[in-house]
């Protein structure tokens, strides 16, 4: 063989070498991902807990995590919003969503419930045995999470209504973005009393519970995920899902006081 | 619907005459007391008056909020008086004037400055006391920067939104001014709503701007701060 055909074959051997060197090296360990989760602002210290625990265990996921109220979310996601799983306060939100296909329908499922209660600030010396207390001269303002786009406020409105109060209080209510400003307000003292999820008041040393929504109230709460049709991480957002309906997680979302719904 | 537009109109309305009207005052006032003032001060008065210009509004309203909340100082004294400000009506024209001040001081200020400090100690000479100089001499010379700076301070007290809801609140019917039901209409999916608020701003806007303009043409040409040719 002449001195240019055997350089060329050596040439050609050397780059096959270094493909395949580069080949083995790449396929050893897995893309790293980046996941969006959109969140309900309720699950705010419980999802940061897990998702910590889940990218100790999986470190080449990075957790990216959007916590606002159910129906920002539901906007955000209709408008384009990168996001690759969202995690509903409410199922009206998920609906919406179904309704316009912008979930992956196989993948939406119930995972937690939670409770309604009537908070106030922990030095305040108001009681009730029940929501119609706020009809009571001494509250002036009450924090809610607007009806219209935060779950945890809509089920306020119900409670009230079924309670026959709620066109008396129309005009004491202040209306919220989400749960957590309404826990900040009640915190802060500015209001006399605020209705939260019974998690959010557990996790606050400002304020204590003065009473409970009636039970057919708390029975409607439901936390549906699904991942979302335009991701670009699919297989991921499954894995995460199914990993927050792992013992593992069910113990972190217990320990903030979420109910697990068995599937 | 109508009514769920009409409140806030009716409340912008009467938020950001009120407002105006405060700090037309309040920035000419202060104005004219930093025109031609000299000492050691003036340039931390002047920094504490422009702050919130440059501060982002959600700063200036937790501030506020600190300030006039139950446990502030400005909310305690009220408290004596069995008022509270936050989440009322007053707070949204407090935030509007706190965030409105600097653009009117600003303006003001500059177009006092302006003034030929000759014309003013003439008049002085021929015995006018200070207040007749002020409003004979100094203000119709620097007239044009004042007019412009109080439409600006309407345009921004119309639009004013973070500082707002901070202290003042989404109370419907209440508090909750337009851009405050812009947001939350937006929120909640009501986007016909908030497009209906959204073309009555533009429109008070574009009108605003365009009687200053034409205002502009009919004056006397002057140098003066946001008026000069």
């Amino acid at each position: 063989m002449d001195i240019f055909k055997k350089r060329f074959f050596v040439t050609l051997g050397l780059i096959s070498l270094l493909l395949v060197i580069l080949a083995v090296l790449g396929c050893s360990k897995p893309v790293p991902v980046e996941l969006n989760v959109s969140a309900a602002s309720s699950l705010t210290d419980a999802l940061k807990a897990i998702n910590t625990l889940y990218m100790q265990e999986n470190d080449y996921v990075t957790i990216v995590a959007n916590f606002a109220s159910s129906g920002t979310l539901q906007k955000q996601i209709e408008q384009g919003a990168p996001a690759d799983v969202f995690f509903s306060a409410g199922a009206k939100q998920m609906n919406a969503l179904q309704d316009e296909n912008l979930i992956l329908n196989e993948t939406r499922q119930n995972l937690l419930t939670n409770k309604v209660v009537l908070i106030v600030p922990s030095d305040s010396t108001l009681t009730f045995t029940d929501f119609t207390g706020l009809l009571n001269d001494n509250v002036h303002q009450i924090a809610i999470g607007d009806p219209a786009s935060v779950p945890a406020g809509d089920y306020a409105k119900q409670a009230m209504q079924q309670l026959g109060i709620w066109d008396q209080l129309q005009s004491k209510l202040i209306l919220c973005t989400d749960v957590r400003q309404v826990l900040a307000y009640v915190e802060g003292g500015n209001v006399e009393a605020g209705i939260v999820y019974a998690t959010d008041a557990a996790i606050s040393t400002s304020v204590k519970v003065a009473a409970n929504a009636p039970a057919e109230i708390n029975a409607k709460i439901i936390y549906p995920i699904a991942v979302i049709m335009a991701s670009q991480n699919v297989q991921a957002a499954k894995d995460y899902i199914a990993f927050l309906l792992s013992n593992e997680a069910k113990a972190i979302f217990e320990q903030y006081g979420f109910v697990v719904v068995s599937q | 619907m109508t009514e769920s537009i009409l409140a806030p109109l009716w409340i912008s309305c009467k938020t950001v005459l009120t407002t105006t009207v405060i700090t037309f005052f309040l920035g000419i006032a202060a104005a004219r007391w930093m025109a031609h003032y000299s000492s050691k001060w003036k340039s931390l008065i002047d920094g504490i008056f422009i702050l919130p210009l440059v501060l982002p509004p959600t700063v200036v309203g937790f501030g506020l909020l600190l300030l006039f909340g139950k446990n502030g100082p400005l909310g305690e004294f009220f408290s004596w008086f069995n008022t509270t400000i936050v989440f009322s009506w007053p707070a949204t024209v407090i935030a509007a004037v706190v965030m409105t001040f600097p653009l009117m001081y600003m303006s003001a200020r500059a177009g006092f400055e302006q003034v030929d400090i000759n014309v003013e100690n003439a008049a002085r000479t021929l015995g006018a006391s200070e207040w007749r100089v002020f409003w004979t001499v100094t203000m119709p010379m620097a007239w044009p920067s004042v007019v412009a700076a109080t439409v600006l301070t309407l345009a921004r007290a119309l639009g004013e939104f973070g500082a707002t809801l901070m202290i003042a609140g989404n109370i419907p019917g209440k508090t909750a001014t337009i851009p405050v039901a812009i947001y939350f209409d937006i929120q909640a999916g009501h986007n016909d709503r908030a497009l209906i608020l959204v073309g009555i701003v533009l429109v008070i806007s574009f009108v605003s701007l365009a009687v200053l303009a034409y205002w502009k043409r009919k004056m006397p040409r002057t140098t003066g701060f946001l008026v000069s040719e």
